[in-house]
């Protein structure tokens, strides 16, 4: 940010002023979550290095930053596949759930019709599915997408659903005195009241799009951070299996915190009845 | 919080001698639920309401005050009977704009700001366009709130929501304005004052006000007439005149005069039950 040609040299030490006050807020705020965080840590250090536990069976934290360096590589070549498969079936999964629950709302009998579909295929563990969608899509990038994309879809119908039916009967009694079309009680009243339901789905969608991606990647594929996790296991390169693992947690947390960001952006109003 | 220079938005209408019929309700039934288990809200309603009047309608709870103006606004099937609103059916009048109706809540959407709510109206359905509407500033500035255009809903107290409500109503520039209890969740000394404004704002705008009140002052204070209906089932007790003179101030309810109006009414009311 700092060069942006319009700033003046005044207005830009502000800013940096500015961001290291809040980056200081933030430390200061969070300040019991790091320290818990790095005690943890230093904790797993000091038992592996107390008991004398061998590498194989569970690294030391230095091990594992000792694998980030070594395979920087590697990890970042499997982390690319998996960020797409988590994204593309994020957005897809999300996309298929938004329509049928606008779907469902307009139509009872559709709504009788599938929602007993969609929650069967939710009960389908999705570890047991994953080998079934390898054998119709292939080795490729399809059968993971897909997996991700059905993991989020359901949290997201179901809520969706709710958030679209969530608008109070006096709403919905002012639009028809104001002989609203059905699309515009959609566009001006459902979806907007909606949008606190859909993104606490989006929020539990975001975390586990990047689960859905790595279980995929487990059966039978030879990219990404699953299958990178299968192959340190049998190879007993635990430093490396630790090191994927925590990049997989950031990849989640780092979703996570997109879609709080666009969601403090995007809902500025307090849901009827919190006031 | 003057509500002043509506004279210039609303076209006036003279108080005196009303010409014409503002909603004109003849042999009015309401039944719900199926035949087995069935229930009359209201029978065989008969009553003229005169273009211009303020008409309030009080009733035990259960009368069907709120399903009689529910009919009006078209929210409600009509069992028997009829309504026309200016010769029409309320069908045609809720498509031509002809009234605007105000919730007991204010139902604001509470993603959009006080302007954005007045101007909803204007923003929805095919006559959105057409019309000759007011300006919502104005309208504001006249109900209050002129510099919270900006504010969104829960930022506000229910008597400045309740204010939105009424300017978004006026927004289309109604020729009847159906307010279901609309201050009942209001506290009285907010309530007092809304009353007081409503008065100002009708004998500006020439406007026919159907209010719907369970409270006997709000009743006599705001009323031309009193619609009094009695329960089970909802049909017609009285359709009297409040002889007080307009313009009416607070201070009117400390006169002999009001005190009658409403004990009158009480009596009316210990009759229904």
């Amino acid at each position: 940010m700092s060069h942006v040609v319009s700033s003046t040299a005044k207005t830009e030490a502000d800013r940096k002023i500015a961001l290291l006050d809040a980056t200081a807020g933030v430390l200061v705020k969070h300040m019991p979550a790091i320290a818990a965080a790095v005690g943890l840590v230093v904790l797993w250090q000091f038992v592996v290095w107390a008991f004398k536990i061998p590498t194989f069976m569970a690294p030391s934290p230095v091990d594992v930053a000792y694998a980030f360096r070594d395979n920087a590589g590697i990890l970042w070549t499997n982390m690319l596949p998996t960020i797409l498969e988590a994204f593309l079936g994020f957005v897809f999964g999300n996309l298929v759930a938004i329509l049928l629950a606008i779907w469902f709302v307009h139509s009872a009998t559709a709504e009788k019709a599938f929602y007993p579909i969609a929650v069967f295929i939710k009960a389908i563990p999705i570890i047991a599915l994953a080998p079934i969608l390898v054998l119709i899509f292939g080795n490729g990038l399809a059968p993971k997408i897909i997996i991700a994309g059905l993991i989020c879809f359901f949290p997201t119908l179901v809520n969706m659903v709710q958030g679209l039916k969530s608008a109070s009967p006096a709403m919905l009694d002012l639009m028809r005195v104001l002989s609203a079309s059905n699309t515009e009680i959609l566009w001006k009243v459902r979806l907007p009241s909606s949008m606190p339901f859909l993104f606490a789905a989006l929020k539990i969608a975001a975390t586990s799009s990047v689960m859905g991606a790595i279980v995929a990647e487990w059966i039978g594929s030879s990219f990404g951070l699953g299958a990178l996790i299968i192959e340190a296991t049998y190879n007993f390169r635990s430093p490396l299996l630790y090191a994927t693992v925590v990049i997989a947690a950031v990849l989640a947390v780092v979703l996570f915190f997109i879609v709080s960001v666009i969601e403090a952006r995007m809902i500025r109003w307090k849901p009827a009845g919190s006031h | 919080m003057a509500m002043s220079g509506a004279a210039k938005l609303m076209p006036s209408v003279p108080l005196t001698e009303p010409a014409t019929t503002a909603v004109s309700i003849r042999n009015l039934s309401v039944r719900f639920g199926d035949r087995n288990n069935e229930f009359t809200a209201l029978s065989d309603v008969s009553v003229d309401i005169p273009e211009g009047a303020f008409v309030t309608m009080l009733g035990p709870s259960g009368c069907g005050k709120s399903t009689l103006l529910r009919c009006v606004a078209d929210l409600v099937h009509i069992s028997d009977g009829s309504i026309s609103v200016f010769g029409r059916s309320p069908q045609e009048a809720r498509q031509s704009r002809d009234f605007a109706f105000v919730f007991q809540d204010a139902t604001l959407l509470p993603w959009r700001n006080v302007l954005e709510n007045v101007r909803l109206p204007l923003e929805v359905g095919k006559h959105a366009q057409t019309g000759d509407n007011a300006d919502p500033h104005e309208l504001l500035a006249m109900v209050g709130l002129k510099g919270r255009e900006n504010a969104l809903p829960h930022e506000l107290s229910g008597g400045m929501r309740q204010r939105v409500a009424i300017a978004r109503a006026l927004i289309t520039r109604p020729r009847i304005l159906l307010m279901d209890e609309p201050f009942g969740a209001l506290d009285e000394i907010t309530r007092d004052r809304l009353n007081e404004e409503l008065l100002r704002v009708w004998q500006e705008t020439g406007t026919t006000i159907l209010f719907v009140t369970h409270s006997i002052p709000e009743a006599a204070f705001l009323g031309q007439n009193v619609l009094m209906l009695q329960a089970h089932p909802g049909r017609v007790k009285e359709f009297m005149k409040v002889d007080l003179p307009f313009p009416r101030s607070l201070a009117v309810r400390d006169t002999v005069e009001f005190i009658g109006v409403t004990a009158h009414l009480r009596r009316l009311l210990e009759e229904c039950l």
